[in-house]
């Protein structure tokens, strides 16, 4: 087991030093803003600009500008400064941090709770009306997407815009204080992000309860005597599992920004950060930002795949 | 003796989207305290869904049940879901066919044999685990109590099976059903099962149903046999009367695909021609006729009952063929003759291309 997490932790390393490679290459072959240029101003002149590139070290050769990111990003864990105002990215992406952490956790609580109840009583019932409508909406929640339906539920409920004035809308996030007054005002982001995955894992958990429910163990649990609800758990010991993963791989990806719900709720997290920097050619807090997203994918799931071996006792490395 | 498990015109019919599924049609039998029933039949000739359903464990909306299971007199055809599940695991255990996927592969052995201890014993979680590394001791695994914190991965697949009669006997069940215990196994494994099943029977008095498509098991182990086909039973009789005389052309294919010791090798096995039927079409008369090789214009259109063959109530057959041309054919095809000879021989005026085909 040691073993295999320092042989991970060494491909992550390889990993990231890929990625930010990659996302440097593609920032400088595909055309975008010229940093220097959206700093220098309205009327900017050439010897401005000029004196910004100087000052951005953007003037100098992108190898050698790639080789003194990458040092200082390895000997220092140094992500450099910000083009657009100066300030330090690792320290912006740590202070954004919390407030993706909470939204991401809040919504993961509960789009795993209600994927799984909702996924276990429609496998239960299956064929049902209950399975049918909670499939349906399953569909329908899937296909929407985050801005379409952060939109719609602030149309609907926010207490400032919304026909139905029951929860704090737009921006009450980032203007409120405090754990229960921020946890208050992510309730609607938490169930816009949640919505999509919620009614992916209740799908998942469905059909992997519906094939372990036909395994042989479950009939000797049957066979055993066990009542309804014992059996039922029997199942979904073995249908939940999987989902674990999933779940790990989800949570990386939003922990590097849920960039959507982020930008329509006006929560400062680090997809908002993201958003921001792609919008202004800020070429250090993408790949900080990129670099983040990347080691962030690469513990979860290498979290995910120790867990697992906790999981599933047939596991081992 | 009084029987322990009288199962009467029992029919259990499943609606698919393809038809009607007839699994089991009018099957009947006995089986006191103490002794063991073989019920043999190929797949999906309604020997296990026969036993599951006397488990209760085919009930589902699409299932049509009737006829009487009477277990020590009570009809558990009638009795609740709750009733039920008191049956199940307690007085009657059951145990499957592949020991390999049968127990949880997530929990541990000690915690799915207290389980199974706890839900039909009121004792506290030591006493069950006490309980369940005595039964571990019992079926052979050696250092029980260690093991009770293994998972099944950690199990060969004979010691899986041990484990599974463990769960079905740690309730001293009064009835053990056992769906193809062996099959999944090595033979010289298959024997030492058959063996512990056999002593645990004699020690707690236990009656057994054995399913297995295997003559050789049940030739090993049980009383009485009943020979299933397309959801029926086809022959019912002693061991050694169904071994000796069988009287139905499918035993009598059963008994010839068997390799024995003291055929020549050069002597082909004779399969059964053709396969199981459908059992949503099932054939017209006697639902054997297209496979069988001594078919008469009546077998298309009769469909026989199960009868007593003469001298012997307690050998029944449906057939038919007359009891003494039936004697004939048997031993014709006990002195190594082909089916179709047998036939002419008998002198059933078959198309003679049909009936080597059917050889």
């Amino acid at each position: 087991m040691g073993t295999y997490i320092i042989r991970r932790l060494l491909w992550t390393i390889l990993l990231l030093f890929l990625i930010s490679a990659i996302t440097f290459v593609i920032f400088n072959i595909l055309p975008s803003a010229d940093p220097a240029l959206l700093r220098a101003g309205k009327n900017p002149t050439p010897e401005g600009i000029a004196a910004i590139r100087q000052q951005l070290g953007t003037d100098r050769p992108k190898i050698e500008q790639f080789w003194s990111y990458m040092k200082d990003l390895v000997f220092h864990f140094n992500f450099g400064r910000s083009y657009i105002n100066d300030v330090d990215v690792k320290a912006t992406i740590l202070d954004r941090l919390p407030n993706t952490l909470f939204l991401i956790s809040g919504a993961a609580v509960i789009w795993f709770t209600a994927g799984v109840v909702i996924g276990t009583i429609s496998s239960v019932k299956r064929g049902s009306i209950w399975d049918r409508v909670a499939m349906g909406s399953a569909l329908l929640f899937i296909s929407a997407p985050v801005y379409w339906l952060g939109l719609v539920v602030t149309y609907l409920f926010s207490d400032d815009l919304g026909k139905f004035p029951l929860l704090p809308g737009v921006g009450a996030y980032a203007a409120a204080h405090g754990f229960f007054a921020q946890a208050h005002a992510l309730i609607m982001p938490w169930m816009v992000l949640a919505a999509a995955f919620a009614a992916i894992y209740a799908r998942l958990l469905r059909s992997n309860m519906l094939e372990v429910m036909g395994e042989d163990y479950i009939r000797t649990a049957r066979a055993k005597g066990l009542p309804g609800r014992s059996v039922i758990r029997h199942g979904l010991r073995s249908a939940i599992t999987p989902l674990v993963t999933v779940l790990g791989l989800d949570v990386g990806i939003l922990v590097g920004g849920a960039i959507l719900t982020e930008s329509v709720f006006s929560i400062p997290g680090i997809g908002r950060l993201s958003f921001d920097a792609i919008q202004r050619g800020d070429l250090q807090t993408i790949q900080g930002t990129t670099l983040f997203l990347a080691l962030a994918v690469c513990l979860t799931s290498l979290v995910v795949d120790v867990l697992y071996a906790f999981l599933d006792p047939r596991v081992r490395y | 003796m009084a029987p322990l498990l009288e199962v009467k015109d029992l029919t259990v019919r499943f609606t698919t989207e393809d038809g009607v599924v007839n699994a089991v049609d009018g099957v009947s039998y006995t089986v006191e305290p103490g002794r063991t029933l073989g019920i043999v039949g190929e797949s999906g000739s309604g020997k296990s869904v026969s036993s599951l359903t006397v488990m209760g464990l085919t009930r589902a909306r699409n299932a049509e049940i009737t006829g009487e299971v009477l277990f020590d007199g009570k009809n558990l055809l009638e009795a609740s879901e709750q009733e039920m599940r008191t049956v199940r695991g307690g007085p009657i255990a059951m145990i499957f066919q592949d020991p390999m996927s049968s127990l949880h592969p997530m929990y541990r052995i000690g915690r799915q044999l207290v389980e199974a201890v706890q839900m039909h014993q009121k004792v506290s979680k030591a006493a069950a685990r006490d309980r369940a590394a005595e039964m571990l001791a019992l079926v052979g695994i050696p250092d029980a109590r260690r093991r009770l914190d293994s998972y099944p991965h950690e199990f060969s697949g004979g010691m899986r099976q041990r484990v599974m009669i463990a769960m079905g006997l740690c309730n001293n069940p009064r009835m053990l059903i056992a769906d193809e215990p062996t099959t999944a196994l090595d033979v010289t494994v298959q024997a030492q099962i058959l063996e512990l099943i056999r002593r645990l029977q004699s020690e707690l008095d236990t009656a057994v149903i054995l399913i297995t498509h295997d003559l050789g098991v049940v030739a090993e182990v049980t009383d009485d046999i009943a020979v299933m086909y397309c959801g029926r039973i086809v022959e019912r009789g002693p061991k050694d009367q169904i071994f000796a005389a069988p009287q139905h052309p499918y035993t009598w294919g059963l008994l010839k695909s068997i390799p024995r010791l003291d055929t020549p090798r050069d002597q082909p096995l004779v399969p059964i021609a053709g396969r199981p039927p459908s059992l949503i079409n099932r054939p017209t008369g006697c639902h054997f006729h297209p496979r069988c090789p001594y078919v008469r214009p009546e077998c298309v259109t009769v469909d026989p009952t199960l009868e007593p063959i003469p001298n012997d109530p307690t050998h029944v057959v449906r057939c038919l063929i007359p009891a003494g041309e039936r004697k004939r054919i048997w031993a014709d095809l006990k002195a190594g003759r082909t089916p179709a000879v047998a036939a002419v021989e008998a002198g059933i005026t078959n198309d003679p291309e049909e009936a080597s085909d059917g050889a």
